[in-house]
């Protein structure tokens, strides 16, 4: 079954040490976190041979606390996609309908959990890409608040909105994956908290809070990310939030009108960030050479001819966005959209606990479906990305399917707030 | 000076600025753990990691250290020190920069407002720094047999990648070509005095400078000029300058060439020139740059530093006008003493270590004339002894103890010292350097009135220079090792009861 759906790039075992809390399961790692001694391609004809010297800091924390590693899952080429088709290694497929697409752009990882390839797996979420995939193959996803796990190592499509997160069938083995790979790393310094409180994460147990106690538990339904969603999904969404109610939560609808920007905010900065990024891989030291005939721009430039189409738009998107002139009206326009949103999710947050919503407001798409279309792809995160923007955690958990295919309830939490979206999200799957 | 040029000396007036680069000595790299220090004959990109070498995933990390050697600089500069220190990315594509963009400080540096008093043959001016920001050397490169434009291939080294660099940016306030060097003379001096600069490492100041000149009529009483007037003036950027003796030459060259060109009647074209040191020219360089577009940004990788109480808790040593001043006032010290011997902070720490032991005169004269003589004709400094400082300071210890001769100490074990490396005890012991002690006087002593009835029978007719002789001989029979005050008293002694008996 494997090779029909394509859910790995390299496969390869690296044995666990000794007998951690994750002894004697095996963990998909995507294909942009950095293993030392296997190539890490991040789906890129860029990146095809190139093996890192070096393990990415939740690599170590994997492989130490016992886990074994299967290999190194599919994903859209540097994580710039929703469906895991823009791999420069072939599309993968999904194993609830192999006709479908599992998501993106962390696909391999949840195509391999879903199929049990693999028990766990990691993948990474920049503006969703691990709750979709979570969502479209039925899947348990949790993208962490920004901080909370170290990104030593993780190839960077866009660095100030990426978090490393678990994907497991189910929700406590998903936080037991959390417990192991978050905490501070003195290599990330944006994984430093407080210095007063320290890290969240050297306190809580997250496995503990999948008790699936949600008595009292207030829930925010978004009005915005409901109504854009697809009526098989909403219906499928609302059938799940009064499941909880019926377990002793409340539900109530909040407004968020700033979420309705976050699609255009977000595909700014991505993009942005994207173009600096991947600025370094100019065929000197990565992917094929440029040449030596002319100047250095131009070698630079008929070398990063490999990129896919997909890689080159959000790099020339990006590009255009910071250029002078053009900064003001795009870049930071973007970045005050993005403190709007931040605003709004906190002020919600003192009315409520977590904030809910249709993962994806859409089914899976049919394999090559979307890639003719990147405005309607990218119109599709318009649930997942108003997360990344404001830094915090959430969590994709499946609420049943529609015409067969998978559907995933998001719930969102305050910042560090992981317990309370994982004790949420126990309810949902228990 | 002919009458002709100061004519047109009077007619334009030269303005500069300057854009320093400094490299900050800190033990390890500004985002990593590696060493800043090259080894010895190290290999080209040995000296790297996953950080330096911007490979994909890895994440900078501040060097706390480099941080703090910045607010010292903002200091000394007496410059404020912006309360969070936050990074951006300057973003441009070239082979010695591994990312592809510089991790660098756009619209938050560190350090503004800063002012440095420099005296130009007794006139004293202040230079205002504008602004003064931290950010990551680039790697080097080298272009294999030849220039740029005539190499077969060129090779990039990474070992310099991440090296802390300052670059401090003034206003256009230098009116000479000698006020840069003034200037860049005392700002080596003050970050040499805050530990944390080492010029004799390759690399360690680069310099570009923006030189115009406008009518003379156009500058105030105060030496100000408006600001129209600046920005009508054609500028011309002079980059590859490493010295501050490098910048007078290349900036006198600039500005002759300008007037030169003014006067011919021809345009300065606004562009980038290289100094070719070898040839003491500017040169055009071949493509005309088009106006950067750098695309800054935040560097979301490093949080905001916040270093509001930085500059309370961090302290920085007294500064070298302050402390030549005092060396006046609290040695008695010229001018010319107090200068040699603030040069460094190393020597005027030394100074004072001696100068607290010894009589401040007799410290003088040891370290600025014996030392630094013995040391400035081997092209040595004190940094080149730091380590043997103590061995320095027991020579003096047996001079003073009448030990050992002034005279043996500085001509012989001094320079013994420096040449073979071997310390005071060892020479002194080896060549017999000792005071000769009291009986070996009166032995030697003994022996020349024996030895010389002539120079004795002198000596009591009262002829001067018989005594004088008589001395020679002894400090001759005792290898120079006796006190000929001692032997001159002796002397007088033993020939006064020979007389007598
Ligand atoms: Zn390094």
């Amino acid at each position: 079954m494997a090779p029909k759906l394509n859910v790995y790039v390299t496969e390869e075992t690296v044995p666990g040490a000794g007998d951690g809390p994750l002894a004697g399961r095996s963990v998909g790692v995507k294909d942009n976190i950095s293993t030392k001694g296997i190539r890490t391609t991040c789906g890129s004809r860029m990146l095809a041979d190139y093996v890192p010297p070096y393990d990415a800091t939740v690599v170590k924390r994997l492989t130490e606390a016992g886990a074994t590693i299967t290999g190194k899952t599919n994903m859209d080429e540097f994580g710039m996609g929703t469906t895991t088709e823009t791999s420069a290694f072939g599309p993968t497929r999904n194993p609830v309908d192999p006709t479908r697409v599992p998501g993106g752009s962390s696909g391999g990882s949840a195509a391999a959990v879903a199929a049990g390839e693999t028990d766990l797996a990691l993948g990474s979420d920049t503006g969703g890409s691990v709750r979709c995939p979570a969502a479209f193959c039925g899947v348990v996803g949790i993208k962490p608040t920004y901080g909370l796990v170290s990104r030593y190592g993780l190839v960077a499509y866009a660095n100030s909105l990426e978090q490393i997160g678990p994907l497991a069938p189910t929700v406590s083995e998903a936080a037991e994956l959390l417990d192991v790979i978050a905490g501070p790393d003195e290599r990330d310094a944006t994984t430093r908290y407080d210095d007063r409180e320290g890290h969240p994460a050297e306190t809580a147990t997250y496995a503990d809070a999948a008790d699936g106690d949600v008595d009292g538990l207030s829930i925010g339904v978004c009005t915005e990310l409901v109504e854009g969603a697809d009526d098989r999904v909403a219906e499928r969404f609302e059938a799940a939030v009064d499941e909880l109610v019926a377990q002793g939560a409340e539900a109530k609808e909040v407004s968020l009108p700033s979420v309705e920007t976050a699609v255009q905010a977000y595909y700014v900065i991505a993009t942005s960030e994207a173009s600096s990024n991947l600025a370094r891989f100019d065929g000197v030291r990565y992917g094929q050479s440029g040449g030596y005939d002319d100047n250095w721009n131009q070698a630079f430039a008929d070398s990063r001819a490999s990129f896919g189409p997909e890689v080159k738009r959000r790099i020339l998107l990006g590009t255009f966005a910071l250029s002078a002139g053009y900064q003001d009206r795009y870049y930071r326009k973007a970045q005050d959209a993005r403190a709007w949103i931040r605003r709004d999710f906190d002020e919600t947050f003192d009315e409520v606990d977590v904030v809910a919503s249709p993962t994806m407001p859409v089914l899976p798409f049919e394999l090559g479906e979307s890639l003719s279309d990147p405005l309607t792809m990218y119109l599709a995160d318009a649930n997942t990305t108003p997360v990344n923007l404001a830094n915090l955690p959430a969590v994709s958990v499946p609420a049943g399917r529609a015409d067969g295919l998978p559907v995933g309830l998001q719930l969102v939490g305050p910042r560090f707030g992981e317990k309370t979206i994982i004790r949420a999200a126990s309810a949902v799957d228990a | 000076m002919s009458t002709q040029a100061s004519a047109e000396r009077a007619d334009l007036a030269v303005v500069i600025g300057l854009e320093v680069h400094v490299q900050l000595e800190t033990d390890t790299k500004i985002f990593c753990g590696c060493s800043t220090t090259a080894k010895e004959d190290e290999a080209p990109n040995s000296r790297t990691c996953p950080v330096c070498l911007g490979l994909p995933g890895a994440l900078p990390a501040v060097n706390e250290a480099a941080v703090e050697a910045a607010v010292r600089v903002g200091k000394a500069l007496d410059a404020e020190i912006a309360p969070e220190t936050r990074f951006h990315r300057k973003n441009y594509f070239y082979p010695d920069l591994p990312k592809n963009f510089q991790i660098s400080q756009y619209d938050a540096p560190i350090c503004r407002d800063g002012s440095i008093e420099v005296s130009v043959e007794g006139e004293r001016r202040e230079v205002v720094i504008r602004r003064a920001h931290l950010e990551e050397d680039p790697g080097s490169i080298v272009h294999a047999g030849g220039s740029i434009d005539t190499a077969d291939y060129t090779l990039v080294d990474y070992n310099r990648a991440g090296t802390p660099l300052m670059e401090i940016v003034t206003e256009p306030d230098f009116r000479s070509p000698d006020e840069t060097r003034a200037f860049l003379a005392k700002l080596e001096e003050v970050l040499e005095y805050l530990s944390i600069f080492d010029g004799g490492r390759d690399g360690s100041l680069r310099i570009d400078a923006n030189v115009s000149l406008v009518p003379a009529t156009e500058v105030a009483d105060d030496g100000t000029i408006d600001k129209e007037t600046l920005a009508a003036a054609n500028r011309t950027e002079v980059k590859n300058i490493s010295s501050h003796k490098g910048a007078e030459k290349a900036l006198a060259y600039e500005v002759t060439r300008q007037r030169n060109a003014i006067k011919r009647g021809r345009a300065i074209d606004q562009e980038t020139r290289h100094w070719d040191e070898s040839r003491g020219i500017t040169v055009s360089m071949r493509a005309k740059e088009e106006e950067k577009d750098y695309r800054y940004f935040d560097e979301a990788d490093i949080p905001p530093l916040q270093v509001a109480d930085w500059r309370e808790r961090l302290s920085i040593p007294e500064l070298p006008d302050a402390r030549r001043e005092r060396f006046r006032e609290e040695y008695g010290l010229d001018n010319e003493a107090a200068a040699k011997l603030t040069s460094t902070k190393q020597v005027a720490d030394f100074y004072e270590d001696v100068a607290g032991e010894f009589d401040p005169g007799l410290a003088a004269t040891w370290v600025a004339d014996v030392l630094l003589g013995e040391l400035n004709y081997r092209d040595m400094g004190v940094a080149d002894v730091a380590d043997r400082l103590g061995e320095v300071v027991t020579l003096i210890r047996l001079v003073d103890k009448e030990e050992i001769t002034r005279k043996n100490a500085e001509e012989q074990v001094l320079r013994s010292m420096l040449d073979e490396g071997v310390d005071p005890e060892t020479v002194i012991e080896r060549e017999g350097l000792g005071t000769a002690d009291e009986d070996e006087v009166v032995v030697a002593v003994r022996e020349a009135i024996d030895a010389n009835p002539g120079a004795v029978a002198d000596y009591h007719d009262g002829e001067d220079g018989a005594l004088n002789y008589l001395v020679g001989q002894v400090m001759g029979a005792t290898g120079g090792t006796a006190d000929p005050g001692t032997v001159n008293e002796r002397l007088r002694a033993t020939l006064a009861e020979a007389n007598e008996g």
